[in-house]
Parts: C-alpha cells; structure tokens; sequence
C-alpha cells in the first residue's frame, strides 16, 4: 500500500495510472447508474408513508454520502502532501473539490425537494441543512483559495490548511442529526442492518457505488487537467503531446 | 408501479420527482462535460507548448 502511493507521488506514474483506469470506472459508473434508475424509479414498490416522494433519495442519499466522502478524501490528501511535501497529493485534492461541490449542491436541492412534500418547506436553518450547505461553501472556500495565489506551492499549502481545519465540517454534518433536535431523520443505512426493505435497499446501495465510480471518473479526468497544468515544463509532458496523445 | 401514469405522475408527486432527477442529470452531464473540456484543453496546450519549444 505504501510503495503503490509512493510511486503515485511520481507525476507520469500518476498520470498514466489515471489514464487506464478512466475507462473502467466510466463504464462500471454508467452501468451501475442505469440498473440503480430502473431499480428506484420502476422496480421498487412506492413506500407507505411518502409514496412516490421518497424516490428522491435514490439521488439524495448518495450525493450526501459523496460530499462528505470527497471531502474526507481531500482532507486526507492534504495531510499527506503537508506532511511529505508530495506535490502530487496537492494535485489530487485540488481534481476532486470541483466534484465535491457539485455532490454538495446536489444533495441540498434534492434535500430541498424532498422537504417541500415531506416537512412542508424546502428549507428550514437546523443542524443537519445548514452544517451542509456550510459544506458547500468550505468546497468553493478552497477553490478559490488554491487559486488565488500566483504561486503554485503557496495556493497548495493555504488550500490543504483550509481543507484540514474545514474537515470538522464532516463529524458535525453527520452526527448533527444526534447532537441536535432537528428535522432531519437520522441514518437510514447502518452496518447493523438497515431499516428498509431489501427492494428498496439495493438501488439505494447500487447508486452510491455508482455516485462513487462516477467521482472516480471525473477524478481521473481532472488529476491528468491537474499534472498536465502543474507539470507543464517537465520532459515528458511535452513529449506525451508530441506523440498527439489524447 | 402500476402503470406508466403512475410512473409519468409518480404518484402526485412528480413536481418534487422529476425536478430532483432533472437537476442530478444536469450535475453529471456537466461535470461530466467540463471535466472532459479541461483535459481537452490541457491537452492542447501541451501540444502547442512542445511545439514552440521544438521549433
């Protein structure tokens, strides 16, 4: 496991390694995605409670899951390019805030949607809403702030402080619905045996594993944009686009 | 499902439905998009780069 990061902390290794595993996760993501539609919004039985409404968790549910989990990821990655001065672990932090906001953003307006039937207003200021939607302004907080800067290694360094400290965001939007009176039912999905039916389950765990090869997709795509930009005086950039490799 | 009414309607709740689908399609055909866009891009700027230096 170390040696494999080890050698991921090289820029062509990491580059190529991106590049062969884009079209797996593409396609699983795809596939995944079609059978977990089908699944959710044909195949499974209209819950007695919310009838039809409760559909929306097919997306809900995953793109909450993702935002926290990229940005978990990010804060792991930066710890790593702090500690061991890896620029590459700086590179693949920076790929996947832009999905992780967009994950973000997904989950707040089908959140919202699923509010306005449910709890009868598509927005209410409690815990678990507003510690994601706080969320979603850390993610666009470190984009702008890994931008900001005219020299590479500052904007890394200042974005990975801000993804560590933003990182407590994360146990206090999952645990909000425990600390606080809110709203927000809590976890659905737990290791000790969901609370929902098997026909409902497996769409709900088939789009996560979706959600999560589609990020893996995008990730792929958005850490080659990131070497091909950081790396961009190196040898073998200019002789991967000699060579008319695309 | 019953029938493709109660799919199109989803049961009264179609005005919450579809829109949360509509915009989760948005988000991934987008990202999806300028993903690909920026490695495109990255690409030929490389490209052109090699150029000028080997001229």
């Amino acid at each position: 496991m170390f040696t494999w990061l080890h050698k991921m902390g090289s820029p062509p290794v990491l580059y190529r390694f991106a590049e062969r595993a884009a079209p797996w996760c593409k396609w699983a993501a795809f596939v995944l995605l079609a059978a977990g539609l089908v699944g959710g919004l044909v195949l499974s039985p209209p819950d007695y409670q919310q009838g039809d409404g409760f559909r929306i968790i097919y997306i809900h549910v995953p793109a909450a899951i993702m935002s926290l989990l990229v940005f978990g990821y990010m804060a792991v990655a930066s710890a790593t390019g702090l500690i061991w001065r890896l620029r590459m672990a700086h590179a693949v932090t920076a790929a996947a805030a832009p999905i992780g906001a967009a994950f973000t953003f997904l989950a707040l307006v089908t959140g919202s949607l699923w509010g306005k039937p449910m709890w009868g207003t598509y927005w209410v200021w409690d815990a678990r809403l507003t510690s994601e939607l706080i969320l979603l302004f850390i993610y666009l907080g470190y984009i702008a702030v890994v931008n900001a800067f005219p020299d590479q290694r500052t904007g890394d360094r200042a974005g990975a402080i801000l993804a560590l400290v933003g990182a407590v965001d994360i146990p206090i939007v999952h645990y909000s619905v425990q600390w606080w009176t809110t709203l927000h039912q809590g976890a659905t999905l737990k290791l000790s045996g969901s609370s929902m039916a098997t026909s409902m389950l497996w769409p709900l765990l088939t789009m996560m594993v979706a959600f999560l090869l589609y990020f893996c997709w995008l990730l792929s795509l958005r850490v080659r944009t990131e070497i091909l930009h950081r790396e961009r005086r190196a040898t073998w950039v200019m002789r991967l686009a000699e060579n008319g490799d695309s | 499902m019953h029938s493709f009414h109660d799919f199109l309607t989803m049961g009264g709740y179609a005005v919450y439905v579809w829109p949360a689908y509509a915009v989760a399609l948005v988000v991934f055909v987008g990202s999806g998009w300028q993903s690909r866009r920026g490695l495109r891009r990255a690409l030929s700027r490389a490209a052109r780069r090699a150029r000028e230096v080997s001229k």
